[in-house]
């Protein structure tokens, strides 16, 4: 079991491999047997995340089940766990069996719909489990490759533009990002993370081109890796690839974006940012508190007026990223808790809801909203399950977007009172929004004739969304089953970023003496 | 004495002489009869001297007085011209020959151009860098008009030719400069005359010494020569200029800022890094109003060269190790694409319009899954080998301080990363077309799904570049002291 990291991540690859190699033919058996491959082969790699997790001790903060071997240029190829990572590793693996099932109706390309979408599991497993800085932004990058083809090839009818700008978007902020690690490596001459996390980096200030960087090299280190990561998460302002990417994106790239994806950017802030560069962090925390306020609060007015139903979920995810990244950057216990379980619970919800409009799509293929109306009257179970995914995105007592609203709310309350107003004022405007949605396209009197015939969903789609409700109601009621894995890593970050401030004032105040 | 140094120069006397007993032979018999065995001939005698310099090379050595030098640089720049020459050779033979241009002269010139390049990058003197470049050249202007009833070709033959002589000039008028200046042509001693300080005339030389490099390696603002010359010479011999002879003149651009002026780094890393900028931005620019492949390609690896500048420009041994490396995978991702563009044809008439390659994916699944790797290799997209060459030079140029040139290089590559997105787009997004009809030959397809495997895998623990990057390390530490 020395290697069940590597394995795990791998495993969908091979999956991929094998469709590429033995698959021929394009016939309803080929398209079937391409299926059902990808199916087996996401349910395998979900089968040996469990005994990641069953192997997890989540009472020790450190990297576990550790992997190291050389690499190419001096790098490491190295692979651990921690009780941050874990559980992106399991939304992953839990989701990906779930999406597959999903696009069970496609019907174009379909072997290498299953490869792209079994590469980029790999990918995404990768970066959450990376220790070499290398080896991490090369999972995060060459994610990109699968995303921009599931979207320009399968995507809606202005895929190419949306394809494009999720590529270029992302890239941006990610090359900045390559520039840092380099000069992290020019630093402290090493690319492996867990040492890279005790290594202080400088925090001289200094002048460039006139303008002084309070924090010095910490600082400017921060804002590359801001770029990647708000780009990524994605923070307003620079969110606006996301509903374009969004729309276009068939509903299975949507599910897979929205649910995992976006998660990349809140585990890089976890992971980078706050244990490398606490002083950058202290220095511009403010800032990244005040964008979330903003994304949350404008983000959720841009979506009450949205006419397309996946763009209102996709402003609807900017808007609960904005709790995210406001947790991660009040550093407290329960803020920083509260932005793990906000992405774990958003993975789930946010998912359900864009398979919810896929749903519908299938039966009519359009997402206008005013296309719809009293759908309840016919799609009882349907109305049923969206009721309670728009529930639980307001963040409904009892599920899981409650609790991680919640604690992210209470941490930012103790840091600033302000910043937890606006923030607050968002959960009313989530409810406007959400609910206003469901009553214009679920109740109502069904006097549309085009939909005087549309069906009720069919078993595999409630078995697609049964996992996802037992999971969002056993994280609302049970939030310990997530905080009891995080707590000890969280608490230690919290610890290890205080010391580290403490350290830096006690330099400042003394070099001002 | 005499011996010895014979010892030295050996592969490079075998090759020409080799390139005249064979022309002989060709004369006097069936001439163009000859030119498909002779073709592969010439590839496979550049891959044995691949492995006999590979495995005979031995320390420094050094003959004909410091004329010539026999390092493990050199050796790493000589196996990398001669195994991208030899597939180049080996991928063009069926397209020249359905063409009617494969003549008996199309593989002697090419042994004679690489001759010339290993002259180059073993240079230890100024006279000897001159003998080499120009035989390199004048091989070179020849082939570019190989094509002797194309207007195109012929005009792709006669640019080169006079821009080639004018870059020629500037560099002979640098050679005197810095004669003048040191007293001697001999890197050894020229290094020893600017110990500690460099005059203004010297700098002068420098200055021209180098214009006439960028103009070889197709830098900006010397690149103009480059689209034309690649749009108009035949497709074989455009993957023949995008490949070796930039190894030559990169190894010689790095040997002589190194062997000669390594004491006035300073002076000459400001002139590296301009160029490296306004490649780079010219490059990535440039390309995007391109429809044309090959002039694409041209504006690529224009873009390319300005990469492996800034590796140059950090002025270290890393930074020069990142340097052959990002050269040994450039010429890698350029043969793998110059074997997809041979395949590009028409009712048997080459197509070069990148709106041809609409919905390639759905013809050819496999061809069109390796041009997306190449491409994406090109436009610096982790996992493909490209990624680590650029990883290579911007790590170079932010330890040798220059981190403003590594912020300025990423952004680059983000604007050139489009023209090659939208190739992918092409092949995979773009609606139905029957624009092309050619079938990959079994040399082509063999070359291009292994340059495909490399470029995509050879990252992989356990294969790790085949070990290139401790060689190429060795290799730049014998260069810089």
């Amino acid at each position: 079991m020395g290697n069940i990291l590597s394995l795990t991540t791998f495993l969908p690859l091979l999956g991929a491999i094998i469709l590429g190699l033995f698959l021929r033919g394009d016939d309803d058996a080929a398209q079937r047997n391409a299926k059902w491959v990808a199916l087996v082969t996401t349910i395998t790699t979900f089968i040996a995340s469990m005994f990641i997790l069953t192997n997890f001790d989540p009472a020790n903060p450190d990297f576990q089940m550790v992997e190291e071997r050389p690499w190419l240029l001096g790098l490491q190829y190295k692979m651990g766990v921690d009780g941050i990572s874990i559980l992106f590793v399991m939304l992953t693996t839990f989701l990906m069996p779930l999406v597959i099932a999903a696009c069970w109706d496609v019907k174009t390309r379909v072997k290498e719909y299953m490869i792209a979408f079994l590469i980029l599991e790999t990918l995404m497993l990768g970066v959450f489990l990376a220790l070499d800085l290398v080896l991490f932004y090369l999972f995060f990058e060459a994610g990109l490759i699968p995303m921009f083809l599931i979207i320009g090839i399968w995507g809606g009818k202005n895929r190419i533009y949306a394809s494009f700008k999720f590529f270029l978007y992302t890239f941006l902020g990610s090359v900045l990002m390559l520039v840092a690690m380099v000069a992290m490596f020019a630093d402290a001459g090493t690319t492996d993370i867990p040492t890279l996390m005790t290594h202080s980096f400088g925090t001289e200030d200094f002048n460039i081109l006139g303008v002084q960087i309070v924090g010095g090299m910490q600082t400017l280190l921060w804002l590359a890796f801001f770029a990647s990561f708000a780009v990524k998460m994605p923070m307003w302002p620079v969110h606006t690839w996301l509903p374009d990417a969004h729309v276009q994106a068939p509903t299975a790239g949507s599910v897979v974006l929205a649910a995992i994806l976006l998660k990349m950017g809140g585990y890089g802030f976890l992971r980078f940012s706050l244990p490398m560069f606490p002083v950058g962090s202290e220095v511009m925390g403010p800032l990244v508190l005040w964008l979330s306020a903003i994304a949350i609060v404008y983000t959720s007015l841009v979506a009450l007026v949205q006419e397309d139903m996946k763009k209102l979920i996709a402003y609807s995810s900017v808007a609960h990223m904005g709790y995210v990244t406001m947790g991660i950057f009040a550093v407290n216990q329960q803020g920083i808790d509260g932005a793990i379980f906000q992405m774990i619970s958003h993975g789930f919800i946010s998912g359900a809801l864009f398979l919810c409009v896929g749903v519908i799509y299938d039966r009519m293929h359009t997402r206008e909203i005013d296309a719809y109306g009293g759908l309840v009257n016919r799609m009882p179970a349907y109305a049923l399950i969206f009721m309670f995914f728009t529930m639980a995105n307001v963040g409904l007592p009892g599920t899981s977007g409650f609790v991680g609203e919640f604690l992210t709310l209470m941490g930012i309350f103790q840091v600033n009172t302000w910043i937890a107003v606006f923030a607050t004022s968002g959960v009313i405007l989530s409810a406007a929004y959400a609910l206003w949605l469901y009553r214009r396209v679920v109740m109502g009197d069904l006097i549309k004739e085009s939909l005087k015939t549309i069906t009720d969903m069919t078993r595999r789609e409630r078995l697609i969304f049964a996992p996802l409700v037992a999971m969002t109601l056993l994280l609302g009621v049970y939030p310990a089953l997530v905080l009891d894995i995080i707590g000890p890593s969280v608490s230690a970050l919290v610890g290890n970023y205080e010391t580290a401030l403490a350290t830096y004032e006690a330099a400042t105040q003394f070099a001002a003496n | 004495m005499i011996a010895n140094d014979i010892q030295i120069l050996m592969p490079e006397i075998v090759l020409a002489l080799y390139a005249m007993a064979a022309l002989m032979a060709a004369v006097y018999t069936t001439k163009d009869g000859m030119a498909p065995l002779l073709t592969w001939a010439t590839s496979g005698l550049f891959v044995l001297l691949a492995v006999w310099i590979g495995i005979n090379g031995q320390g420094t050595n050094i003959a004909f007085d410091g004329m010539f030098v026999d390092d493990g640089f050199a050796r790493f720049a000589k196996i990398t011209i001669l195994l991208s020459a030899a597939a180049v050779l080996l991928m063009s033979e069926g397209y020249m020959q359905r063409r009617g241009l494969l003549r008996f002269e199309y593989p002697l010139l090419v042994a004679l151009a690489v001759v010339g390049m290993m002259v180059m990058v073993s240079a230890g003197d100024l006279m000897a860098l001159y003998m080499g470049l120009e035989l390199q050249s004048l091989a070179l202007y020849v082939v570019a008009s190989l094509r002797r009833d194309s207007v195109k070709s012929t005009e792709a033959g006669l640019k080169y030719f006079v821009l080639g002589a004018l870059s020629s000039g500037l560099l002979l008028y640098g050679a005197s400069l810095t004669y003048g200046f040191t007293g001697t042509t001999l890197f050894s001693g020229i290094i020893e005359a600017t110990a500690d300080d460099a005059s203004l005339g010297l700098l002068f030389g420098l200055v021209f010494l180098l214009a006439g490099f960028a103009f070889k390696i197709s830098a900006a603002p010397f690149h103009m020569w480059t689209p034309d010359v690649y749009e108009g010479s035949p497709t074989p011999v455009t993957a023949f200029f995008a490949t070796a002879p930039k190894v030559a003149a990169m190894a010689l651009f790095a040997r002589v800022v190194h062997d000669a002026f390594g004491g006035i780094i300073g002076d000459w890393q400001q002139i590296v890094a301009f160029l490296a900028v306004v490649s780079m931005f010219l490059g990535a620019i440039a390309a995007i109003g391109q429809r044309d492949i090959k002039r694409l390609m041209a504006y690529s690896s224009i873009a390319h060269m300005g990469f492996a500048l800034m590796g140059l420009a950090a002025g270290t041994v890393g930074g020069v190790q990142a340097m052959l490396l990002y050269m040994a995978i450039y010429v890698t991702m350029n043969i793998g694409t110059f074997a997809l563009i041979l395949t590009m044809e028409k009712d048997g008439r080459p197509v070069t319009d990148i709106h041809a390659l609409k919905s390639y994916s759905k013809k050819e699944p496999l061809l069109a899954m390796i041009m997306l790797v190449m491409m994406f290799s090109l436009a610096g997209v982790p996992p493909m080998l490209g990624f680590f060459g650029k990883y290579a030079v911007l790590l170079a140029a932010v330890e040798g301080g220059l981190a403003w040139l590594a912020f300025l290089g990423v952004i680059a590559s983000v604007i050139g990363a489009f023209y090659y997105l939208r190739i992918v787009y092409f092949m995979y997004f773009g609606e139905d077309s029957d624009a092309l009809d050619g079938r990959a030959s079994p040399v082509l397809w063999v070359t291009a799904v292994a340059a495909g495997l490399v470029v995509g895998l050879a990252w992989v623990p356990g294969i790790n570049l085949f070990g290139l990057d401790p060689i190429a390390a060795a290799a730049a530490a014998t260069l810089v002291n």
